[in-house]
């Protein structure tokens, strides 16, 4: 593992137990992407982050912890937007879609497709989450293959609200599936939705089909 | 009977988790919301799924089928 790169996008709720897992068990090489700065009100779930890092850029913040935990692994940031053709001239195993909002998912997606990296997926909100991972392989679904129109943002954990240790449970399972991709064991979330509901405690498991009018994945 | 379930926050929204569809011919998916939810319109990426395979609003079910609805999940 310690010869891998990860890219982590999104270093909020599901990315702050993403990138501390990963840290701590010695992915070589982490790639963090976040444009925003830590707040207060973040940090009820954003756990890589802490009062004294508020006005920081999160990535730099995410950085101090990272390194602390971990002094042997590489730490990077992205600098630039993300697009549909960012990853192709990277060397990244995986990505982590750690984001929060419809618009960057689909782009991660399709830039994903785009590059043939293995994808792993996880969103919170509310009362429940969900994680599924999308491999590079042309019989697999995408992300993009869920969803029929790709108009509406979906809501923010800011704005609808989150049970704070939920982001805890997804991001701790994308974790795993990273791990898992990574080391090529197991048998990883692929062309499966795991659906979480803390309020009933209710796990689910999707089967998932590749849509063949995806506008991202079928030719 | 067609067995409609709704989980997470769509639970609280329809205010029931489960719910038993008495039906006479098929359904499509759409339609088996709007009767369990008295014509409320389908939200927008909403997640459906008939027998825990992912569907999508138009697939046809008939009695002995279960059908649910995830509510869209976007946060990080
Ligand atoms: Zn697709």
């Amino acid at each position: 593992m310690d010869e891998k790169k990860v890219l982590i996008i999104g270093l909020g709720g599901l990315g702050s137990p993403v990138a501390m897992y990963l840290a701590a068990a010695g992915v070589g090489h982490l790639v963090l992407a976040d444009f925003d700065r830590v707040d207060l009100s973040n940090l009820q779930r954003q756990i890589v982050h802490d009062t004294t890092q508020i006005g920081q850029y999160k990535t730099i913040s995410a950085q101090t912890k990272l390194q602390a935990l971990n002094p042997d692994i590489e730490i990077s940031f992205i600098k630039d937007m993300i697009s549909e053709d960012f990853l192709i001239e990277d060397d990244i195993d995986v990505v982590v879609d750690c984001s929060d909002n419809f618009a960057t998912r689909f782009i991660i997606n399709a830039a994903c497709v785009h590059a043939g990296t293995p994808l792993v997926s996880g969103a919170a909100l509310r009362w429940g989450g969900q994680v599924a991972v999308f491999s590079s392989s042309p019989q697999s679904p995408c992300y993009r293959c869920l969803y029929s129109d790709n108009e509406d943002e979906g809501e923010a954990c800011s704005d609808a609200g989150i049970l704070a240790p939920l982001v805890g449970v997804i991001g701790s399972i994308q974790a795993v599936e990273v791990i898992k991709v990574l080391c090529g064991i197991g048998n990883p979330l692929s062309g499966r939705l795991l659906l979480f509901d803390a309020l009933s405690m209710q796990w689910r498991t999707l089967k998932l089909h590749k849509d063949p009018t995806c506008p991202i994945c079928s030719n | 009977m067609i067995t409609v379930k709704f989980f997470a926050s769509l639970r609280e929204q329809v205010g029931k988790g489960e719910i038993q569809l008495d039906v006479a011919e098929p359904l499509s998916v759409a339609q088996v919301w709007a009767q369990a939810c008295d014509n409320a319109p389908l939200p927008s990426h909403i997640l459906m799924a008939v027998n825990m395979e992912y569907s999508d609003q138009n697939r046809l079910v008939d009695a002995g089928d279960e059908v649910a609805f995830f509510p869209p999940v976007t946060g990080g």
